[in-house]
């Protein structure tokens, strides 16, 4: 008996044979290897660059850059600006073009994706076929598609169709009449917000009003009444403080008037139609998620249908349908980066495409790019798991 | 400032990583062909025939390199670049040697590492517009939209145009001719701008050529030649005096046809050294003596090479105008091969 208690004793393992002590072994040799890596890739780089004499360092954000760019929103003036700005007028077009397809995606995934379970046999097989073209087609191909077509379904410039009052649309994009502020203008952004929290204060009340009591309060028409009611309200009363500047044409093109162009447009319309596509097949599997016991029960209790897919499907869908939802966004924001083909002005077109090839530092602009795209992944992520979170199941 | 130099290296790493540089007239003599930096696709210039074969005025540099190291001007791999990617293919050794209408100014020469082994074309840029429109000169297009090519000297030079004659324009930029090209037939801009040997290739290949013109205003000086990477400067001079191989050639008639009865009949020592008949112009280059000589026979002089791609018997249709050698009223002059 105390021989075999002995022996088992005897059988603690030694420090090799420690899977604890082995586990932190292998993972100080995997650090100690990467970190080796990282070393030889920095230096190695270093000393080419050396070597063949390119210049290094990021003086060259302050040279200005000399050319013009398109589709520049935030006023840069040629000859003057430097590659500093070109970078912030590429991360704003850039910007741009992921919040307007982000919205416009969601928007057509979940109209796609709730026709795509619609009992009318041409409805759901018309979503299905554009679900299945658009998804397996290349976005690069898309995107020259849509461009040419943009502009070639419209009319030259000269021949501008005049859509109403200073309304023009050609292939040199959609030129509106601009709204120019006068004095007093400020009244109207700020009766808008105001409209915006008395909504946003109204819902909360009305929904805990339903909680209590029960009373179901007209929510839908007030907060429309307070949004768009106020800021008329306020136009009128301060007399219409502003005036429109009407697109002319003058010489080549129209002069004038706020402008849509033909590169944002085909930009936008292939990335939104692409990540719709597949926001449709997420929509779609995250409505079939939710057990059918589930909208049996809310009929069964007397519940209208478009009840049931608002208050009991939708939210249950939700917990499914938001972390892919998030890596379509991420997608979405990244492809945005295909714009050079359609000669739109992002961040790789401007600053990683022209800054570079007139300053020649590949490396540092190529880095600040990939530090761009990283911080607005990581942004849109953030937001998206704060979403989850509140929309994930609340266990009492 | 050394902490995020070192991130930013250590970030784009990848993009530079290990090619081998130094000496790439061994390497490239060790694999057995040039790889050579092309455009995607210019008629006359660099652009592949319908049997898939590259060919033009940049392409025929190439196959002299091949010649004149391998005696087999086949011997030439391409890799078509955007003007965007030119460069860093060049940095990086993916290419031996680029040759593809670039324009050879101070900051590519000395910041961007490389170095311009000569002038093979002296060209300048111009804008081509729908006769259509009416427009004389360059002066009359205030408020134009203009497509452009992205990183090129062009788009610095077209701001400068119009910044200096208090005019407005929008660009339209792209990263490809053939993209131009769409949207210029598309009317999606009023006027195309680039070197004007690129507009006459362009043109040519239009669907109606007639219908557009090149405007007379010349914007700028632009040189364009192949080049290399700086510091590797065997390999550099091998293609500095193969480009003046086939100038000098000209300059002394010596063509594809005659070479063979010169270099045994000629008593010109110029002619004898030029086609290794006498001297040692080869070994001093690292190449066989008839180097220059295979050049000439398997391509061409420089002006064979520019009749039969851009000359006026082609589709381009352009003259040698102040391409021409320097004793025939042009600006093209060789130093002497000795």
């Amino acid at each position: 008996m105390a021989t075999e208690l002995h022996a088992v004793e005897a059988e603690r393992p030694t420090a090799w044979r420690d899977p604890k002590i082995r586990a932190i072994i292998y993972q100080a040799i995997v650090v100690i290897l990467f970190v080796l890596f990282a070393v030889y890739i920095v230096h190695n780089t270093a000393v080419n660059l050396e070597r063949l004499g390119i210049a290094s360092g990021f003086g060259f954000l302050e040279q200005t850059a000399g050319f013009d760019l398109q589709n520049d929103v935030t006023g840069y003036v040629t000859g003057q600006g430097t590659h500093l700005d070109v970078l912030i007028s590429g991360a704003i077009n850039t910007l741009r073009v992921a919040a307007v397809g982000i919205f416009l995606a969601t928007l057509l995934g979940f109209i796609v994706g709730v026709l795509r379970l619609s009992s009318n046999w041409v409805v759901n097989r018309l979503a299905y076929v554009y679900i299945e073209i658009v998804r397996n087609i290349p976005l690069l191909l898309q995107l020259l598609v849509w461009y040419i077509v943009v502009i070639l379904s419209q009319p030259n410039v000269r021949q501008a169709i005049n859509v109403g009052d200073g309304v023009y649309l050609s292939n040199r994009g959609l030129y509106v009449p601009a709204v120019v502020p006068e004095a007093g203008f400020a009244a109207i952004p700020i009766a808008l917000a105001v409209g915006l929290v008395l909504a946003w204060g109204f819902a909360r009340f009305a929904r805990k009003r339903q909680e209590a009591t029960g009373q179901i309060l007209p929510v839908i028409p007030v907060n429309l009444a307070l949004v768009i009611g106020l800021p008329v309200i306020a136009a009128l009363a301060t007399g219409l403080p502003y005036s429109f500047d009407y697109p002319e044409l003058k010489g080549f093109n129209f002069q004038g008037g706020w402008w849509l162009t033909p590169e944002f447009t085909a930009l936008v319309l292939g990335l939104s139609v692409y990540t719709g596509a597949f926001i449709a097949e997420t929509v779609r599997a995250g409505i079939q998620s939710v057990s059918k016991g589930q909208s049996e029960a809310a009929h069964a209790l007397g519940i209208k249908p478009s009840w049931t897919m608002r208050l009991v499907i939708i939210p249950q869908a939700l917990r499914v349908i938001i972390p892919p939802l998030t890596s379509q966004y991420l997608n979405l924001t990244k492809n945005s980066s295909l714009a050079v083909v359609v000669a739109y002005g992002d961040i790789v077109a401007l600053f990683s495409g022209t800054s570079l090839n007139q300053t020649g530092q590949a490396v540092e602009i190529i880095a600040i790019t990939m530090l761009f795209y990283v911080t607005i992944s990581l942004l849109i992520s953030l937001f998206m798991n704060w979403y989850n979170k509140r929309m994930a199941l609340v266990e009492r | 400032m050394k902490y995020t130099s070192i991130f930013a290296t250590a970030s784009a790493a990848v993009l530079m990583s290990t090619a081998a540089f130094a000496g790439t007239l061994d390497d490239v003599k060790a694999k057995g062909f040039v790889q050579c930096g092309v455009t995607t696709g210019l008629a006359g210039f660099a652009a592949p025939n319908d049997k898939g074969q590259w060919e033009g005025f940049d392409v025929d540099f190439c196959r002299a390199m091949a010649a004149a190291i391998f005696g087999d001007p086949e011997k030439v791999k391409y890799t078509p670049t955007t003007a965007k990617e030119r460069f860093t293919a060049l940095q990086s050794g993916e290419i031996d040697v680029l040759a593809r209408n670039t324009t050879w100014t101070l900051s590519r020469d000395v910041s961007l590492g490389f170095e311009f082994i000569g002038v093979n074309f002296y060209d300048g840029q111009g804008f081509m517009i729908r006769k259509a429109m009416g427009v004389k000169s360059a002066k009359e297009l205030d408020g134009a939209s203009v497509c452009i090519q992205t990183g090129t000297t062009t788009e610095l030079n077209l701001a400068d145009y119009f910044r200096s004659n208090n005019m407005k324009f929008t660009s339209v930029v792209f990263e490809t001719s053939e993209q131009i090209r769409t949207a210029y037939e598309g009317n999606r801009c009023d006027v195309y701008t680039t070197d004007r040997s690129g507009l006459a290739a362009q043109r040519a290949v239009l669907a109606n050529p007639d219908e557009h013109v090149v405007l007379p205003e010349v914007i700028s000086k632009e040189p364009l030649g192949p080049l290399v990477r700086h510091g590797d400067n065997a390999w550099g001079d091998l293609a500095r005096w193969t480009l003046n191989a086939m100038i000098v050639a000209e300059e002394l008639g010596v063509t594809s046809a005659n070479a063979a009865e010169m270099k045994s009949t000629s008593t010109n020592p110029e002619v004898r050294r030029l086609l290794g008949a006498e001297g040692d112009l080869g070994s001093q280059l690292n190449v066989s003596n008839d180097w220059a000589y295979n050049v000439v026979t398997m391509v061409g002089n420089y002006g064979e090479v520019f009749d039969r791609n851009i000359g006026p018997d082609t589709p381009l249709q352009l003259d040698r105008g102040i391409n021409a050698l320097w004793n025939k009223g042009g600006i093209l002059y060789a130093p002497p091969m000795r």
